[in-house]
């Protein structure tokens, strides 16, 4: 998903070419970037760009599967899902923290997602309909997320690289989650199945928009890739996740929504059909299902606790001051 | 905005004794109590720590990294402060 960070990312940048020559050398020879280090204003823009959009993409995308978590199954579905929605928010944490590295604040970082100046990914502008959506979203949503981010954990900027270690390390356990509940599914009734067949339906394709445009469309694509922010293209990237979960469907026993899905031989991967661009860049531009729905929702949350950060600050104030007053006594 | 920023804090976590602790991440919390709370949710939520120090990040005194050259350049030079810069015959055995 966050391959779509970079859209519309502007990595021009003014230094001479000395100094630009002097720091790709540095990112050639695979040493990191730390925030102290000189970076290029380009470099450190588009990487602000995409981390507070990655940040924000683990934030919203608590909404669709919390809205699940007073609904699962089980008391075993219940207790995972709720310890997956606190990993996205704890995954969204991390994130911001290495963001505000590169001198942005936490409460700009914020602003910028509640105004709708920064995006999020468009996968969490899907509505989770039923049961069998928690499933697929753990496994094919998280699944190319894990895709997305592998690569992200050797970014030539040290604190977003080191985030993603830790995020990736938690991520496999959301992935298998989902997978099981498709199993479970698949494993039951024939209603159960239907179930599980309509979701990998409606989340199919949505989830291979989550690589985001095609590289040819992928415009400041080269100058990330010669940065070594990111490593893979887009179209690489979705054609691995395509390989990779193609066969996990077929143990499930589903079918791809895609009638132009085969085999080639000849390049050891899948072909497919054509992604519907018009949907993605709808949805991009905020006329997705649930765009209106989850911005409310954040600003809602946002609104309605501003007096516990009130109160809290307020708190701490009164206390730090109570003990300088007995500390001058 | 009218909202005052929320401090920075810095999180260093035991993972077990025997090891110093180590830098693990920031977050922001009002108080020091709310760190420490913070800091378990955020970054001990799989058995990662024993112990967890939150320090205000304003507190941390870090070197200039534009003066990272007269700062550390002057032990570049000074290679007698390595065994390997001793000569000792191999006959004495391992020293």
């Amino acid at each position: 998903m966050y391959s779509q960070g970079l859209i519309g990312a502007d990595g021009s940048t003014h230094e001479d070419a000395a100094f630009l020559e002097a720091f790709q050398k540095r990112v050639d020879a695979e040493l990191k970037i730390e925030p102290n280090d000189p970076m290029p204003a380009g470099y450190r823009k588009t990487l602000v760009r995409q981390i507070a959009q990655h940040a924000h993409s683990e934030i919203v995308g608590m909404l669709p599967e919390g809205n699940w978590i007073t609904r699962a199954p089980t008391l075993r579905r219940k207790a995972a899902l709720l310890a997956k929605v606190q990993d996205e928010g704890g995954h969204g944490l991390y994130l911001y923290s290495a963001a505000e590295t590169l001198g942005v604040s936490r409460e700009e970082l914020v602003d910028q997602l509640l105004s709708g100046k920064a995006k999020y990914s468009s996968i969490f502008n899907y509505p989770a309909i039923t049961w069998a959506d928690i499933g697929t979203i753990g496994w094919l949503v998280d699944g190319a997320a894990i895709m997305n981010q592998i690569p992200l954990c050797r970014c030539s900027f040290g604190p977003y690289a080191r985030a993603m270690i830790r995020v990736c390390k938690e991520e496999s356990f959301h992935q298998r989650q989902g997978y099981e509940i498709m199993l479970t599914l698949c494993k039951g009734s024939e209603e159960q199945k239907a179930m599980a067949q309509d979701a990998l339906d409606r989340w199919w394709w949505p989830s291979l928009m989550m690589f985001g445009p095609h590289d040819a469309d992928s415009t400041h694509s080269d100058q990330s890739m010669a940065w070594k922010i990111k490593r893979f293209t887009n179209d690489e990237l979705r054609q691995k996740f395509i390989d990779a979960t193609v066969p996990q469907a077929e143990f499930l026993g589903l079918t791809m929504p895609d009638p132009d899905l085969k085999w080639n031989e000849q390049k050891g991967g899948y072909d497919h059909g054509e992604i519907d661009w018009d949907e993605f860049w709808r949805v991009v531009k905020g006329d997705g299902i649930c765009n209106r729905d989850r911005m409310k929702a954040r600003r809602k949350a946002h609104d309605d606790n501003a007096w516990v950060r009130e109160a809290a600050l307020a708190y701490a104030e009164k206390t730090a001051a109570r003990e300088t007053a007995v500390a001058a006594e | 905005m009218t909202e005052k920023n929320t401090p920075l804090w810095e999180v260093f976590i035991r993972a077990r004794n025997g090891l110093s602790h180590k830098h693990v991440g920031s977050l922001h919390a009002v108080d020091a109590e709310m760190a420490m709370q913070a800091a378990r949710d955020v970054y001990t939520r799989r058995g990662e720590g024993q112990s967890v120090w939150v320090v205000r990040s304003s507190d941390i005194v870090a070197s200039d990294p534009t003066e990272k050259e007269t700062m550390f350049e002057p032990t570049g030079s000074k290679i007698y402060r390595h065994p390997t810069f001793y000569d000792i015959p191999e006959d004495v055995g391992h020293m």
